[in-house]
C-alpha cells in the first residue's frame, strides 16, 4: 500500500485513499455522496470488505478448539487482531485486551463485573454532562442496583468541562470515574490525563470512552495511566459488531467473568466450574471471528496511511468549515474550545436540524441530526439537538465548500 | 350544504399538482410552503398528550368532532413536517370517521414521499396517520 503515502508535498495521496473506498464512488439522488457522518461509522476501505470476503471464501471455521488447518489459520487470524489492538493502544499485554460487540457492550462489562463487585451503597460514580448515552445509562442501572450514586461533572456555554465543579466532586467516595475522550456531540477532546491523575489521587478508577477518540488521536494507555478504555471497530474503519475493552491486567483478572457460556471456561463440573484465563474469560462463546479478522485490516490502513497525517487533514477540514459555517447568519457552533477533532456541530436560528438533515440530503450530502445520544448535553445547552457535520481521512476540503453551499441554500429556503 | 370532496378526489388533485413538478428541489420547496403557511395549532393541543412520539422533531395532533366529521389541528417544530402534516389534514380533515379509518393513503406513496423519506422520518409519518386514524376510531366509538 506504498501508493497511499505521497511523495509530494500533500499529507498523503487523497485520490488514492478515496479510491479505496467502493462506497464513496457513488451518487446520492443525482450528486456524488458526501459522506459527513463518519462519527456515527465510518466508511469500510477494500482491504476490510476483502478480509470479509476471504475469510469466508477460505478459512471459515470455529477457532481456539478446532486442530485442523482451518481452525488454527482461523485462530491465528484472530488473535493477531488482539496483538495489532494492542499495539493501536499501546497496552503492555496482548491479555488486556477483551473483545466485545462495541464500545457499548465495554462499558456494559465493566459495570456488571467490575461494577457490581466494587460499587456498594454510598459510593460515588463520576459521568460527565458529556456523556454518550453508552457511558450514562449502564452507571445509573448500576446506581440504582447498589443505592450508589451518580455525579454529574456539568459543562460550560463553550463546550468544555467544568474542571473546577469536578474538583469539587471529586472525594474519597468516588470509586469510579467514566468520562468521554472527545465528545461525538460537539468534538471537544476532554483533558483526561489531568482527571485520571487526580481520580488516582483519591483512589478512584477511570474508564476512557474513547469510542470517538481512537479514530483520530493517538492513544497510548500505558501514557494516560486510565483503568479502563472503551472503544469500537466500525468508528475506526472497521467493521460493526466489534469492539474492544482494555483493562489494567491486575484489574481485569479480579473481576468476575461477564458472560456464562463455551470458551470462558476452564473445567465444568456438577461439582464446580473453573473460568478460563485473561482474555477468554470475558469471551463467552464463538465470537465475532470474521470481523474481529476484518479489524486488523482497517488498523494497517491507518497505521499505514498514518494517524497524525490523518489528523492534520481532518483539523484542516475542520478549520475550513468553521470558517466557511460562520459566515452564515444566525449560525451558532457548538463546542468553541480550541480543543476540538473532526466534528462540527451547529444550530441555525429560526431553523429545525431535521429540516436542514432532510434537505442536505436531497443533495446527496449524508450529515447526522438530532440529540446524538446526548440528551443530558442537549438539555443543558437549552436545545432539541443539532445538525453535525463528522470527517474522515477521505472527505475533500472541496466537499466542505458544497456541503456549505447546500446549508446556505437549504437555510434560505426554510426561513 | 356545499358537498364535500371525497378522500379519493383529494388525493388524486395531489398527485396531479405534484406530478407537475420537474424535481424534488420543487417538490420540497412547495411541502416547505405548505408548512409555512399552515396555522399554528390552538393552544389547547400544545400540550404533552397531544405531541405524536418521533425521533427528532415535535409533532402536535389535535380533533375535534364537528358534524359527523374530524377537523384535524396539526403543527410541528420542523417544517417539512409540517408540510407533510399540512397535506394529511387536506385529505383526512373534515371527513366521517368511517372514512378516515378506511383511507388507504396512496398518494403518500404516488408522490414518493414514502420512499424519498429515510425510515426514520417515514416511520414519523406512519405514526401521523395512525394517530389520526386513532381520534377518527374515538370518535366513530363515542358517537
Amino acid at each position: 500500500m506504498n501508493s497511499l503515502v505521497s511523495v509530494h508535498n500533500e499529507l498523503y495521496d487523497f485520490a488514492a485513499v478515496r479510491q479505496q473506498f467502493p462506497v464513496l464512488q457513488q451518487q446520492i439522488k443525482g450528486h456524488p455522496l458526501v459522506y459527513f457522518d463518519n462519527a456515527a461509522t465510518t466508511q469500510k476501505p477494500l482491504s476490510v470488505i476483502n478480509a470479509l470476503l476471504t475469510y469466508y471464501s477460505n478459512y471459515n471455521a470455529n477457532i481456539h478448539r478446532g486442530i485442523h488447518s482451518l481452525a488454527e489459520q482461523a485462530t491465528a487470524a484472530f488473535e493477531q487482531t488482539r496483538d495489532t489492538v494492542k499495539q493501536f493502544i499501546n497496552a503492555s499485554e496482548r491479555e488486556e485486551i477483551i473483545f466485545t460487540s462495541g464500545a457499548t457492550e465495554s462499558i456494559n462489562l465493566v459495570a456488571q463485573t467490575w461494577g457490581r463487585q466494587n460499587i456498594h451503597e454510598g459510593d460515588e460514580i463520576l459521568v460527565s454532562e458529556m456523556e454518550h448515552h453508552s457511558n450514562f445509562v449502564p452507571w445509573f442501572m448500576l446506581a440504582r442496583e447498589k443505592k450508589a450514586v451518580v455525579k454529574v461533572i456539568p459543562v460550560t456555554e463553550e463546550g468544555a468541562l467544568r474542571m473546577d465543579v469536578f474538583d469539587e466532586l471529586i472525594s474519597a467516595k468516588t470509586k469510579l470515574v467514566a468520562i468521554v475522550h472527545v465528545s461525538n456531540a460537539m468534538g471537544v477532546v476532554n483533558p483526561v490525563e489531568k482527571i485520571i491523575r487526580k481520580a488516582h489521587e483519591v483512589g478512584a478508577l477511570v474508564l476512557v470512552d474513547g469510542a470517538q477518540s481512537s479514530v483520530h488521536l493517538n492513544i497510548d494507555v500505558q501514557m494516560l495511566e486510565c483503568d479502563f478504555f472503551a472503544f469500537s471497530a466500525h468508528k475506526v474503519y472497521g467493521p460493526t459488531g466489534v469492539g474492544v475493552l482494555y483493562g489494567k491486567h491486575s484489574l481485569l483478572q479480579s473481576m468476575p467473568p461477564y458472560k456464562g457460556g463455551g470458551e470462558m471456561i476452564k473445567e465444568v463440573s456438577i461439582d464446580g466450574i473453573s473460568y478460563n484465563d485473561l482474555p477468554y474469560k470475558f469471551e463467552a462463546g464463538t465470537p465475532n471471528i470474521a470481523d474481529v479478522i476484518a479489524f486488523q485490516a482497517a488498523l494497517e490502513f491507518v497505521n499505514e496511511v498514518g494517524k497524525m497525517a490523518i489528523c492534520t487533514h481532518e483539523t484542516n477540514l475542520l478549520k475550513h468549515a468553521q470558517q466557511a459555517l460562520s459566515t452564515i447568519d444566525g449560525l451558532t457552533i457548538l463546542g468553541r474550545s480550541s480543543e476540538k477533532i473532526s466534528v462540527v456541530s451547529f444550530v441555525v436560528e429560526g431553523v429545525h436540524p431535521q429540516d436542514i438533515g432532510i434537505l442536505l440530503d436531497n443533495k446527496g450530502i449524508a450529515v447526522r441530526t438530532g440529540h446524538h445520544c446526548a440528551q443530558p448535553l442537549m438539555k443543558c445547552l437549552n436545545i432539541p439537538g443539532t445538525t453535525r457535520a463528522s470527517f474522515a481521512m477521505y472527505n475533500t476540503l472541496q466537499e466542505v465548500d458544497v456541503f456549505v453551499e447546500a446549508l446556505k441554500k437549504s437555510v434560505k429556503l426554510l426561513r | 350544504m356545499n358537498k364535500v370532496a371525497t378522500i379519493a378526489d383529494i388525493e388524486k388533485d395531489i398527485v396531479e399538482s405534484f406530478s407537475l413538478f420537474d424535481s424534488w428541489d420543487e417538490k420540497y420547496e412547495y411541502i416547505i410552503e405548505l408548512g409555512k403557511k399552515l396555522p399554528p395549532v390552538p393552544e389547547q393541543y400544545r400540550e404533552e398528550i397531544f405531541k405524536v412520539k418521533g425521533c427528532q422533531s415535535t409533532v402536535w395532533l389535535g380533533a375535534e368532532y364537528i358534524g359527523g366529521r374530524v377537523v384535524f389541528y396539526g403543527d410541528s417544530d420542523a417544517v417539512i413536517v409540517k408540510g407533510l402534516i399540512s397535506l394529511l389534514m387536506q385529505v383526512l380533515s373534515n371527513q366521517t370517521p368511517q372514512d378516515i379509518i378506511e383511507a388507504r393513503l396512496g398518494f403518500l406513496g404516488e408522490i414518493g414521499m414514502m420512499n424519498h423519506l429515510a425510515q426514520t422520518r417515514s416511520n414519523g409519518l406512519v405514526a401521523m396517520v395512525k394517530q389520526m386514524k386513532n381520534y377518527a376510531l374515538a370518535f366513530k366509538l363515542k358517537s
